[in-house]
């Protein structure tokens, strides 16, 4: 898929924006580290708003025709991504009136406070989980046809959320143990499921072009694509990333998207690191941004086979079958076609 | 009723007729321009509503050549239609024709990631999806004549190989052709329900080129000539 910038913005930051808002309010419930006082609950909130709303401003950018973008509610029967739109504009008016209630009453423990901060943090949470889904319900692209991509997005959302509150007591002082713990956690939690994410890719199945055309009794082979130049389908669906360099990238996700931020605040919490904190979720955004490049560059539609082109993570023949099918060629054994790429 | 297209395999020439036609007259017709993006420069390219690729099926000698035209399949099950967050792209009940309302559509591609086929295009021009419309302008137009009451791509065909017809009338010549000839839809495992069947070709023994004469030493120079001179 085309890795657009639009839409990895959208993701990555209306998904930290999310994240930090459900983070701030666990925080607030449960008094983690003495919770936050009223000023600092309305200083997360105002971020988590200002990141949710880059997010949706750029995701503004991806359309072709943004007038009709109004429109966009109306599908929410059936379409993820109107129930995501209808979400997220929720989640401004109940998280105004949290931020202002708080703001203006410098209370953060009353009811009222306590019932509109939940409220906006159910919406936060319902709001990731459509846009995973906007994703996870396109059986053409079969990296994204899968639970694992709303559990992700969770995932990540929540601890670049947690990493941000983490970053902020360090910077301000104060008790930080749970806090830095539990950012840790979380950070941890999201790479081991992007872990079980990268290893579900990975594995050769789905769709060939032997199904795409009919012709399931022999192998098929691309004379021709009928066009000269790109076309729309072309520049959509044909990006795509050799597995040397998508195993480069996902080292620098581990490596700058989880270890880094981990390792820096727990350095943190135990010595005097002053601004260097801000390493961590700088570092974390970065490596997440990273990973939701990949997100997009790995996912290869279906229709990319109709050119002649199988996904780069999905081989003619799984290897090890590969193997056993030249072992049996050389014995002189009737050897299943494929492509020999 | 489900009116869709069948499409030969066996005769279908591969000749890029029933992709023009249909670029010309959907040019002007209801989800009209279809935009061109640098048409006479280095890299042409534009928004067609119908792709004709080339395959080699099967090994040498038992192979052939199959040319395969797609367009919009009108699919039963279409994920285009509810993944639409607008309403802008809709399925019409009453003859199953997948259309977008272009003047909903806000152009955020998702229908496009939803279709298999590749069978919706985003017109930079006008920033809008667009699709093949099964020539719904041209086939309910009492002013034409019966037989013109078909998609343009249809009525181009030289070699007869597309077939325009109601695929629930079991007695449309489309669905005797599909019935009697072992029609299939594409990408089954989708469970998109494509309506568009294809006909897949009649097998026929490899015309044999053992027995042919060896080539004379003149045929062999001209031979090598057109292969080592560029055109």
């Amino acid at each position: 898929m085309n890795p657009s910038l639009a839409v990895i913005f959208l993701t990555l930051f209306s998904g930290a924006g999310f994240g930090l808002m459900v983070s701030t309010i666990i925080v607030n419930d449960f008094q983690i580290d003495g919770g936050l006082s009223p000023l600092r609950t309305a200083i997360s909130v105002v971020l988590a708003l200002l990141l949710v709303t880059v997010g949706m401003i750029s995701s503004t950018a991806h359309l072709a025709n943004p007038k009709n973008a109004w429109r966009a509610f109306s599908r929410w029967r059936t379409s993820w991504l109107a129930r995501e739109g209808i979400f997220a504009v929720l989640f401004y008016p109940i998280t105004i009136a949290y931020l202002g209630w708080v703001f203006f009453t410098n209370s953060d423990r009353d009811i009222v406070s306590l019932a509109l901060g939940n409220v906006a943090a159910i919406v936060a949470l319902i709001t990731i989980f459509c846009q995973g889904m906007i994703y996870a319900c396109l059986r053409t692209i079969r990296q994204w046809h899968t639970p694992l991509v709303p559990a992700n997005f969770y995932a990540l959302g929540l601890a670049l959320g947690m990493t941000i509150l983490a970053t902020i007591r360090l910077l301000v002082g104060g008790p930080s143990l749970i806090l830095v713990s539990s950012a840790g956690a979380l950070l941890i939690a999201a790479a081991v499921m992007k872990g079980i994410y990268y290893f579900w890719i990975g594995r050769p199945s789905g769709t060939t072009l032997q199904s795409a055309t009919g012709f399931s009794g022999g192998r098929v082979r691309l004379l021709d694509q009928g066009h000269t130049f790109g076309t729309f389908l072309t520049r959509e669906f044909s990006n795509s990333i050799t597995p040397a360099r998508a195993a480069r990238f996902k080292l620098a996700v581990y490596v700058v998207g989880f270890i880094v931020p981990t390792v820096v605040l727990l350095l943190g919490a135990h010595m005097a690191l002053g601004i260097l904190v801000l390493i961590a979720p700088l570092s974390a955004f970065v490596g997440i941004g990273l990973e939701r490049y990949l997100f997009f560059v790995e996912a290869q539609h279906v229709v990319n086979l109709y050119h002649g082109r199988a996904p780069q993570s999905m081989p003619a023949m799984h290897p090890a079958l590969k193997a056993h099918a030249e072992a049996q060629a050389k014995q002189g054994r009737l050897v299943p076609s494929y492509d020999k790429r | 009723m489900r009116l869709g297209l069948v499409i030969d395999l066996d005769t279908c020439v591969g000749c890029h007729a029933c992709a023009t036609a249909c670029k010309e007259w959907n040019a002007s017709a209801i989800t009209a321009p279809l935009s061109d993006y640098d048409p006479y420069g280095k890299e042409p390219s534009g928004v067609w509503f119908n792709r004709i690729r080339h395959y080699e099926v099967g090994e040498y000698p038992n192979n052939k050549t199959i040319n395969f035209p797609m367009s919009c399949m009108h699919c039963e099950n279409a994920e285009c239609v509810t993944v639409c967050p607008t309403g802008a792209s809709y399925k019409r009940p009453e003859d199953g024709i997948v259309l977008v309302d272009q003047d909903k559509c806000m152009g955020c591609n998702y229908c496009s990631w939803a279709c298999p086929y590749g069978a919706r295009e985003l017109d930079r021009e006008s920033g809008t999806m667009k699709k093949c419309t099964l020539c719904v302008d041209r086939i309910y137009d009492e002013t034409l004549p019966v037989e013109e009451r078909q998609p343009a791509c249809v009525l181009a065909c030289p070699a007869h190989a597309r077939m325009f017809g109601d695929l629930d009338d079991v007695d449309s010549a489309a669905s005797r052709a599909v019935r009697e000839r072992a029609g299939y839809g594409l990408m089954p495992e989708m469970n998109y329900h494509p309506t568009n069947q294809y006909l897949p070709p009649r097998t026929r023994a490899a015309i044999p080129t053992h027995d042919l004469a060896r080539p004379s030493l003149a045929r062999k120079v001209k031979e090598w000539v057109n292969r080592v001179v560029e055109r």
